[in-house]
């Protein structure tokens, strides 16, 4: 809707409208994919790249929607549901699960744990009301190396997941052992355009329908939950904390609230991401998975204050895009190197230095 | 005011000081508990390995205390200052100079290069104020990004340099994984700082222990003549430091006069040690000037201090530039004491492990000094030495005591922010509670 009054309103006001980051980060993209066609890179191959890994990532980004709304800031303790989720991922497997019988109890594994583990998490924020963001960090951090302990230290005997000497867990783990990989993603998965050679698509563009389609139910949950009683009295929270209290509202149970969600999101959000990769990464994996999500729903136009899930499914695509897009590209320039990942840590730390620069207040 | 009352009192305080030392706290227990389990740590390879640590680090530890003092909390953003050291290193190194010249160029050249980030960065918390803890975190990682992409791509991609270059990927795009320095008889770079002049172990403790003693006991006299009311508190503190003084001295003297296995230890480089003296000494007498009043009003309240005249951005700015040049030359530091330099590792860990060392040292988002930062650097590091021998010997695997190590780091700086921010809230919450009354 923005975009058509854009004529009306400035060019200046245009641009703080849809967000500086979004609109230099989606010039960027247009740009490189425009190179990337020039260089011959095919098209259809890049958007199939993008859609996957926006499904992919798509649950994870939208973890941070409760936590901002509810006044807490992005979710940068992440790692605590990713690790609910892991850990519910290889208990089913110790379990003997296979399929869909395994993607089904990892979940119901990983959200219970993120219940818990969340409902602490959020009583932490309360305690520790004005740095959240920081300590947010270090909880994710620590959790991660406290895990890595954990890791090798429980008693898990299944063969597939455990190393072949000694005591503890792999690295990675694969899931098409358990046919688990990809499970989601082949759930009603078609091509247009392509054809089909020896069981697989070459050419044209896949939609994984199944991952797709879990990634927006539950988009569709949380926008209805924050159209729900409860969920328009955290997100008041979130914007005017005194007049929310005033009008009677329970903050500190909304965040709390907020939290669980946000973990729970995660803890499902991983599993849905290892399976589509293929692999389940343990140990020091989930350490900086926070903030590629946090930058993605800054790229879509969140704040740090204010976020909806629309910023969730613009960033999501927006920042896989351009780095499904940028890494051809780049090896197309710099020949014999791999650029992405250190664009990737410009473009992600940067955007997310520049939303702290727009948080208002602060100073003693 | 009867003793009741005042055992009370002391009560109290007890508790309140051990809230607020309980990093310190369980990092000495947890280093007691290393040496308890780990039957046979040999005590001249513990101290070796120590005194080695400490003469890299702790440069680096003392450059995070202007910015706590300027209220702009831990800055992590000393990451900045070690790349920039890094690349003065990288710089010095591809023209082959060394000795203690091409040292000294490196601290030269990395000068105007840290202070042009240090200003930068300061800007940066400047747009970022209440949150500069985080903002300096993400710095960090965003110059980590900026930083690759000089020295994998703009170097030999844009900088044309010889791919025959000792430091240049066969490829001749990018610098390599690590650069080796060189020893320095042989015109490189390595410990080129340290070999100026070593000096045994045991003679440092000696003269360390005398002088600490001697300052002591000049303080001492001089509150007497000047009749200061001293606390009880006070006086205990001096007397066990006097004692602990006095033991070292024996225990040096002891070890000398014999020859004893003490003497094996690795000799001390004394330059560098000087060179911590003299931050030391600069910190502290930066205190007493405007600029350091300036740190601490503006550290203490921002709108008070803007009130009475202060300019509280410049100040801040200030204070990262210092922070900022200090972690390029303690760099610089710990990088000719390694003798390799890690181009796209050694920095990372920089601002994390410093940020713990100071933390665990006592200090506090608001208050840092620097006995916090050289009791700091010595209980971290004996528990970096420590903690693969306890995950050996109780858990049967080192990797588990490195695993553990680095949930130590990160728990470490998760707890003192998290314990700090929850004692101001309790206090800000009180404060409200009596104001209502």
């Amino acid at each position: 809707m923005e975009t058509l009054n854009e004529k009306k309103l400035g060019f200046g006001e245009a641009i703080s409208r849809i967000g500086l980051p979004t609109v230099i980060i989606g010039i960027f993209w247009i740009f490189i994919l425009i190179v990337g066609v020039c260089f011959g890179i095919p098209l259809d191959a890049l958007i199939s790249d993008t859609i996957k890994r926006a499904g992919m990532n798509g649950i994870l980004v939208l973890a941070m929607v409760p936590s901002i709304q509810s006044g807490t800031g992005p979710n940068f303790a992440l790692p605590v549901g990713i690790v609910c989720g892991l850990l519910g991922i290889v208990c089913a497997i110790e379990f003997g699960f296979t399929g869909w019988g395994w993607i089904l109890v990892a979940v119901l594994i990983g959200v219970v744990l993120a219940i818990v583990i969340g409902y602490l998490y959020g009583k932490l924020l309360n305690a520790v009301k004005g740095s959240e963001m920081t300590i947010a960090t270090y909880t994710g951090f620590s959790i991660v190396a406290f895990m890595c302990l954990l890791w090798l230290m429980l008693p898990f005997q299944n063969k597939q997941i455990r190393w072949m000497m000694g005591t503890g867990l792999r690295e990675t783990i694969q899931l098409d052992a358990v046919g688990g990989a990809q499970l989601l993603n082949n759930f009603g998965l078609f091509n247009i355009g392509g054809e089909l050679v020896n069981g697989a698509y070459v050419g044209g563009i896949t939609i994984p329908t199944g991952l797709l389609l879990v990634f927006f139910i539950f988009c569709l949950g949380i926008w209805l939950f924050f159209k729900s009683k409860i969920g328009i009295a955290i997100s008041s929270g979130g914007i005017n904390p005194g007049f929310a209290r005033s009008a009677g509202l329970n903050i500190d149970r909304g965040r709390v609230i907020a939290n669980v969600i946000s973990t729970v999101l995660a803890a499902v959000g991983i599993i849905v991401y290892s399976q589509s990769y293929g692999y389940a990464q343990l140990y020091t994996a989930p350490l900086t998975m926070a903030f590629a999500a946090v930058a993605a729903i800054l790229i879509g136009g969140a704040t740090a204050q204010r976020a909806k899930v629309s910023h969730v499914i613009i960033g999501v695509f927006l920042f896989q895009g351009l780095l499904t897009t940028a890494m051809p590209v780049a090896n197309e320039i710099f020949k014999g190197t791999d650029l992405s990942e250190t664009l990737r840590a410009v473009i992600q730390n940067g955007v997310i230095l520049y939303a702290l620069t727009q948080v208002k207040g602060g100073g003693k | 005011m009867n003793k009741t009352t005042v055992r009370l009192q002391d009560k109290s305080k007890t508790i309140n000081w051990v809230t607020d030392n309980i990093v310190t706290i369980i990092f000495i227990l947890f280093t007691v508990f290393g040496f308890i389990v780990s039957q046979g740590i040999d005590i001249n390879f513990f101290l070796t390995d120590l005194s080695e640590r400490f003469f890299r680090n702790a440069f680096l530890v003392l450059s995070l205390i202007i910015p706590v003092i300027a209220g702009l909390g831990l800055n992590f953003g000393i990451v900045i200052g070690a790349m920039s050291g890094q690349i003065a290193i990288a710089i010095v190194r591809y023209f082959e100079l060394g000795g203690v010249g091409g040292l000294m160029l490196c601290f030269l050249i990395a000068l105007p290069i840290s202070a042009l980030f240090g200003l930068l960065t300061g800007l940066l918390y400047n747009k970022t104020k209440g949150q500069e803890m985080i903002a300096s975190l993400m710095a960090g990682f965003f110059a980590n990004g900026w930083y690759q992409l000089l020295f994998l791509y703009v170097v030999g991609g844009i900088i044309k340099v010889p791919a025959n270059h000792p430091m240049i990927k066969p490829d001749g795009i990018g610098i390599r994984m690590s650069i080796d320095l060189g020893t320095v008889d042989k015109g490189g770079l390595k410990d080129s700082l340290n070999s100026i002049w070593e000096m045994p172990f045991m003679w440092a403790v000696l003269i360390v222990a005398a002088t600490i003693l001697a300052i002591i006991g000049i303080k001492y006299i001089l509150d007497r003549k000047k009749n200061r009311k001293i606390t009880k508190f006070q006086n205990i503190m001096s007397i066990i430091n006097m004692s602990v003084c006095v033991i070292m001295i024996g225990i040096s003297v002891f070890a000398i006069a014999t020859n004893s296995k003490l003497m094996n230890i690795k000799e001390i480089p004394v330059i560098t040690a000087l060179l911590i003296i003299a931050l030391c000494v600069f910190t502290e007498l930066i205190m007493k000037t405007k600029l350091g009043q300036d740190f601490k009003s503006v550290g203490q309240n921002q709108h008070i201090a803007e009130v009475s005249g202060i300019n509280v951005d410049r100040t801040r700015i200030i204070a990262v530039i210092m922070s900022t040049v200090f972690a390029a030359w303690g760099m610089i530091i710990y990088v000719q004491d390694m003798g390799t330099l890690n181009t796209y590792n050694a920095h990372t860990n920089i601002g994390l492990f410093s940020v713990a060392s100071i933390l665990v040292g006592g200090a506090s988002t608001s208050k840092a000094s620097i006995k916090h930062a050289i009791f700091g650097v010595i209980l971290f590091n004996s528990m970096f030495i420590m903690s693969p021998e306890i995950g050996a010997s109780v858990f049967g695997s080192p990797l588990l005591g490195e695993y553990f190590r680095t949930f130590m780091v990160y728990g470490v700086i998760g707890v003192a922010l998290g314990l700090y921010a929850w004692k101001g809230n309790k206090k800000g919450k009180l404060t409200l509670e009596n104001m209502e009354q």
